[in-house]
């Protein structure tokens, strides 16, 4: 069955979810929101999803507060980032390239990756683009810290790092990424070539699973009608049923 | 009829002076753009820019036109419809100061004022660029535990917080449904200005299904009537973005041409959409 870019994207973040309780996407998250979503859907309910943005699928009464709140109380177990530019500590940069705070290029500002970096137990990192302009060997402004020194109250931090390439894994007492699985089409050495900075790499490097037909028929049908509160302009690009 | 509800929207905006700490809040909650535009036109100045917890289109519109002197915001950004183009190009060439900061600190410092505290502490950001930059946050080692640092940031007691709801009733009472960030907001700032799309003469606090909701009028000091007041923006379920306008704002903005154009249509695109 064919799949496309996306819908991979939407079933690995699905598959890294796995076992959690609870799962929060920030805004403009249409890819983690999906994936989110169909965890849940594969876990027929045992799971809690809370998209920012959305009506349906939000159960925060106590204003944008309550997101930070229940983190810091350990009530919310995955997150997603992203990043204008990631290391390879994992540091993530959303303020801009060059010198601060009249760089080169500015981008919005950190929302609340200062803080949700520390406190949830698997912040997924998620960039489709993955090059050397975005994977760099040290980010120009750190908003968020992929490692912390020992002493500071951390319970938080990076997992995983799914971009259009591959997935990689964090190990956060090395301080480096695993390479875990590349995506069809890719090669490790065009992974490399893309990437500014050191990475682990097992003699033999797994393709990241396909989508199956019902992980895609749930894509196409309840989570498209579910992201589509949120995203209609995203669920208007996916295939349908 | 209360004094304080029910003024013109020129004469709410007029209460706001030059160098004010305005606080407005994200773009979903309910952005007050009818009284902006009218910020505008009395050509404020020297805003201090508190975006609670980050700034869309009202911010960029400011900064577009010279008001803001300080922004402090977790982010500036237009979502789905791009990078915000002033906040994005002024922040690289102009004077203004950027306090960057991040969504759980902005609405932390809020909340330290509203219980009247000098200040609040908040996990997470050591080892962040976002903490070096702020010369007013301090890290300092928790008093009830050996060896646990952790960063305090001093109360945000706003002059002026300045937002948009459905419905406010003839006794300054406000409802700000599901927005409790509004709520933060209003008991946080020195004054609070409420634009809104209708004025009811039912008191708001007579329905315990909705009492919870309402800001009660002590924290109010204006309430002007403004119909479809969020213009270009959505108001929560009452009515959606008007993105037509919005992508013509991005349009417009690539220069100041086309900003002063946008800025001479606003009222037109107002009324038709109303």
């Amino acid at each position: 069955m064919s799949f496309s870019q996306t819908e991979l994207l939407i079933t690995s973040i699905a598959r890294l979810l796995e076992g959690c309780r609870h799962v929060a996407v920030g805004a403009s998250s249409p890819i983690p929101g999906a994936g989110a979503l169909l965890a849940r859907h594969r876990c027929a309910g045992g799971m809690r999803v809370s998209v920012l943005g959305s009506i349906a699928h939000n159960a925060f009464t106590n204003g944008g507060v309550e997101l930070f709140d229940s983190a810091a109380e350990g009530r919310i177990d995955a997150f997603f980032l992203g990043g204008g530019q990631i290391d390879g500590e994992a540091n993530i940069n959303l303020v801009g390239t060059g010198s601060y705070p009249r760089g080169e290029v500015r981008w919005p500002g950190s929302f609340g990756s200062a803080y949700l970096y520390y406190l949830v137990p698997r912040v997924i990192l998620f960039r489709e683009e993955h090059s050397r302009r975005v994977m760099v060997r040290k980010v120009d402004f750190v908003s968020a810290a992929g490692v912390s020194q020992a002493g500071i109250y951390r319970p938080g931090g990076p997992y995983a790092l799914l971009t259009g390439r591959c997935l990689l894994m964090f190990d956060r007492s090395r301080r480096r990424f695993t390479l875990k699985s590349i995506h069809p089409g890719q090669t490790v050495e065009e992974i490399r070539d893309h990437t500014g900075f050191d990475f682990d790499c097992p003699a033999d490097v797994p393709q990241t699973p396909v989508p199956d037909a019902r992980m895609l028929a749930a894509i196409r049908s309840t989570i498209r009608d579910e992201i589509a509160e949120t995203y209609p302009r995203f669920a208007a690009g996916l295939a349908g049923a | 009829m209360n004094s304080k509800s029910d003024i013109s929207l020129d004469r709410l905006a007029a209460l706001v002076p030059d160098g004010a700490m305005l606080a407005v809040p994200k773009d979903s909650s309910g952005v007050a753009m009818a009284a902006t535009r009218e910020l505008l036109r009395r050509s404020v100045r020297g805003l201090h820019l508190l975006c609670v917890p980050t700034g869309g289109i009202q911010a960029d519109i400011l900064i577009g036109a010279g008001a803001v002197r300080t922004i402090e915001t977790s982010a500036v950004t237009m979502g789905e419809y791009g990078p915000a183009p002033y906040f994005t190009a002024e922040m690289r060439e102009s004077g203004i100061e950027i306090k960057d900061s991040t969504c759980p600190a902005v609405y932390a410092a809020l909340q330290a004022a509203e219980k009247g505290l000098p200040f609040i502490p908040l996990r997470g950001l050591i080892g962040t660029d976002v903490l070096k930059h702020r010369q007013d946050w301090k890290v300092i080692d928790n008093p009830f535990a050996s060896g646990d640092p952790i960063v305090v940031l001093p109360a945000l007691r706003p002059d002026f917080a300045l937002f948009h709801t459905p419905l406010a009733d003839r006794y300054g009472n406000v409802f700000v449904g599901r927005q409790r960030d509004l709520m933060t907001m209003a008991h946080a700032a020195s004054h609070t200005l409420v634009t809104v799309e209708n004025i009811t003469d039912d008191n708001l606090l007579d329905d315990p299904a909705r009492a919870g909701s309402v800001l009660p009028s002590f924290y109010v000091s204006a309430i002007a009537l403004a119909p479809r007041g969020a213009w270009p923006l959505a108001l929560w379920d009452v009515y959606p973005d008007d993105e037509a306008a919005i992508a013509r704002y991005l349009a417009l903005a690539r220069t100041d041409d086309g900003f002063a154009r946008f800025l001479s249509e606003w009222p037109d695109g107002e009324r038709a959409a109303a």
